[in-house]
């Protein structure tokens, strides 16, 4: 019944059966024998040809984190595999479910240093939530299904294949017919109820609650859930950078970004705060500032699906083991009455009433812009978040992708994120400058009927811009660029001005004409000295049918704030220039 | 800091004693000492991992976080058989030879070599008794040594049967071809 295949031509099949459509990647010796039977299958698997592998493992998890669905990449022994190293590290830091494929020396030569071969999987054993070194082709139905099955399951992470070329060219008849045998990996997914009982008495008791809403809760897909479970407790909501469209800012119960370059009141809430519901954050050291100090009031409630995240960097009262949407659900069902809940609901109101005291003493969105504009600069960076957020919030059907730094930090303060999770794209955890516009190739193959905006700045941008020369390839129309060149790598800067006296040391940066080099890669290329053509410009870029990309030469020297230095407690936060 | 003895049970593919130590060196815990070997299953191998650490919650969810571990569990506090093993090469001429032999005889320790001026003695036993066998025999000269691992196991009925976690997949055909 079944007919024989090449290793090569199950490989592509197994992707098939797995729901993978795009994979993004490059050829090369050792993978060629998949190339060579990809293309027989190219009308359901479609390849996106990037110009490094680091472009292609980005590109994956900008489509991965815009869906929720896996991404794929691929790259070829040796230099190819290594290439892939990045990307596999940044979705390990922000559980990013990507599965990369890569080829391996004949198994004849394996171990004997044969040309372009690395040992990749002892390479990226630290950096993959689990990886498999295939030399035997009959493996390759199970190996593919197990692999998908654990990048996508449970806490979300990269799975690595190294596949053998020998494996790849061997023909052979598969048995799909294989049924996985994980004994040690059965995620806990439904939150123990005794546990969710406690939590929702602790809240129901509590005078100054507070939830913290991160990337899980965005994974799971319970944006809905958790907007119905604050409401019901009329409890304030701080989004962490990975947690912003799990609630839409303008919903009143959001008091925005807390962390290093959170919001003051979103910071002191935490630090009044005499319980605090984490769902789906990790207590990150740029949330948490110096993690003894974290919080001292507070009970902590820790809603995460990885055992291991909960008592790791803070001390927990009630650990919650589960799927953010589950456990959500299930505090649903339990949830007090209205009329039990009156106390909550009197203290929450107090106690919104006093952060939003404390955010009117302190400056937000508003002030910051407002200022940054009487400071006489041609063109503060605030004044191109201002124009994109309204041009964002007319348009409502986007995805933002940011790279790494000041520029990074600004999108989160500054634009109003109200079109839901998702929709906000950045790498977090291991914080990869170049980032950018790579995923954002990623998140337009997904997308192709929204607009994909990229902030990012003029030090990542070179890190990773050949892939201009790709999103032109595939015909992609729907990329926006927003290049915030200061001329610096300039949150080091900002650090070396405020706590090493100032010592520019390895970061003012020059950089080509960014425009004509968009305009080399076929692109539309704008450049933007002034604050007056900030709208025309945003517009323009809006109104053309194609890539586009506008150089916005931004006053050089400008910092972040606010700020937490680093090892301090969230509660001293530096709120201007001193 | 509290020395732990942690007993794992893991599936036996390749790379998985890799898998352990990397992330134990890579988390930076302490390890004292790693012993691995079969367990009465095929498929499963058993481990016992001497760790130093304040947090040794943190090193058994660390570990779980492995596909292949199955099972974690840190034996520190329960009743439980410890053992190691060591093999001492002592300068032994003729002089001295009975001295050691009657220590050995006490210690019940093996002496499995004598050569013309040394002996081979394997000692096994808890681990403070090999401690102090070592220390016997030290003033005689120790030409060469190797100790194992500790090894553990729980006391009577409860403990880690690999079994068990053999059956919750028994239905499933052998999931990668022999």
């Amino acid at each position: 019944m079944s007919e024989t295949r090449t290793g090569a031509q199950v490989m592509c099949e197994a992707l098939i059966r797995e729901g993978v459509e795009v994979m993004f990647g490059l050829p090369g010796g050792a993978i060629m024998p998949f190339y060579h039977a990809m293309w027989e299958y190219r009308d359901k698997l479609r390849h996106v040809l990037c110009r490094h592998e680091q472009g292609a493992g980005h590109a994956a998890e900008g489509y991965a984190r815009s869906t929720g669905r896996l991404g794929v990449c691929i790259g070829t022994s040796g230099p190819g595999v290594t290439n892939l190293v990045t990307p596999i590290a940044d979705a390990m830091m922000d559980s990013t479910p990507i599965l990369a494929i890569c080829g391996q020396v004949s198994s004849t030569v394996l171990g004997k240093d044969a040309f372009q071969e690395t040992d990749i999987t002892g390479i990226t054993m630290p950096i993959t939530k689990h990886n498999y070194l295939v030399k035997r082709a009959e493996e390759l139905p199970y190996v593919f299904k197990e692999a998908v099955h654990i990048a996508t399951t449970g806490r979300p992470g990269p799975v690595l294949i190294d596949i053998t070329k020998d494996a790849m060219q061997k023909i052979f008849t598969p048995n799909w017919d294989v049924k996985m045998n994980i004994p040690g990996y059965k995620p806990t997914t439904h939150g123990n109820r005794k546990q969710i009982r406690e939590a929702l008495r602790l809240l129901s008791e509590a005078k100054k609650p507070l939830i913290m809403a991160g990337n899980g809760v965005v994974m799971a897909g319970a944006s809905a859930e958790l907007r119905i479970f604050a409401e019901k407790l009329g409890v304030p909501v701080v989004t962490t950078l990975h947690g912003i469209g799990s609630l839409p800012e303008n919903h009143p119960l959001n008091i925005g970004m807390p962390g290093m370059h959170g919001w003051v009141h979103s910071n002191k809430a935490i630090q009044e705060c005499d319980v605090l519901f984490n769902i789906g954050g990790r207590f990150d050291d740029r949330i948490t500032g110096k993690a003894s100090t974290f919080a001292p009031h507070a009970k902590i409630i820790h809603v995460d699906i990885d055992p291991s995240e909960i008592g790791k960097n803070v001390k927990v009262s009630v650990p919650i083991v589960g799927d953010a949407r589950n456990v959500l659900l299930a505090l649903l069902e339990d949830m007090p009455s209205h009329d039990e809940l009156a106390a909550l609901h009197g203290h929450a109101s107090d106690w919104m009433e006093h952060i939003r005291d404390i955010q009117e003493k302190h400056d937000g969105k508003q002030q910051y812009v407002s200022r940054a504009n009487t400071r006489g600069m041609a063109l503060p960076p605030h004044d191109v978040y201002a124009a994109l957020s309204q041009t964002l919030n007319a348009q409502g059907n986007y995805v933002l992708v940011t790279d790494v730094g000041q520029h990074q930090m600004w999108a989160a303060q500054l634009i109003d994120f109200n079109a839901g999770p998702r929709t906000h794209i950045t790498s977090g955890g291991a914080a990869t400058m170049g980032f950018s516009v790579p995923a954002s190739l990623g998140v337009a193959v997904a997308h192709p009927n929204k607009t994909v905006w990229v902030v990012c700045g003029d030090g990542g941008f070179q890190m990773t811009n050949q892939e201009m020369a790709t999103i032109m390839q595939e015909g992609i129309k729907n990329i926006k660029v927003l290049v915030i060149n200061n001329g610096y790598l300039g949150m080091v800067r900002q650090w070396q001005e405020l706590f090493e006296g100032k010592r520019y040391s390895g970061t003012p940066l020059s950089g080509p004409n960014f425009a004509k080099l968009a305009e080399a890669y076929y692109w539309k290329g704008i450049t933007v000295e002034r604050t007056e053509d900030v709208r025309a410009a945003i517009d323009e870029a809006m109104a053309t049918d194609g890539p586009v990309l506008i150089d916005f030469r931004v006053e050089r020297e400008v910092n972040v704030f606010p700020m937490v230095p680093q090892n301090k407690s969230i509660g001293e936060m530096i709120e201007s220039e001193v | 800091m509290r020395k732990h003895t942690i007993v794992a049970l893991v599936q036996d593919r390749p790379g998985v004693l890799s898998r352990v130590s990397g992330l134990v060196r890579r988390r930076g815990y302490n390890i004292e000492s790693l012993a691995v070997g079969h367990s009465e299953q095929p498929e499963i191998s058993r481990l016992t991992i001497v760790v130093e650490s304040e947090d040794v919650e943190q090193v058994v969810k660390q570990l779980y976080r492995l596909i292949e571990v199955i099972k974690v569990s840190d034996v520190t506090f329960d009743p439980t058989v410890e053992r190691e093993m060591a093999v001492v090469k002592v300068h032994a001429p003729p002089s001295v030879r009975h001295e050691i032999i009657s220590m050995c005889g006490t210690f019940e320790a093996k002496i499995v070599d004598v050569g013309a001026t040394t002996m081979i003695i394997e000692m096994t036993g808890t681990p403070s008794k090999v401690e102090n066998f070592i220390e016997i025999v030290r003033p005689y000269g120790i030409k060469e040594m190797m100790r194992t691992g500790r090894i553990a196991m729980v006391r009577g009925s409860r403990g880690h049967n690999a079994g068990e976690y053999i059956e919750a997949a028994a239905d499933s055909v052998t999931a990668v071809p022999a």
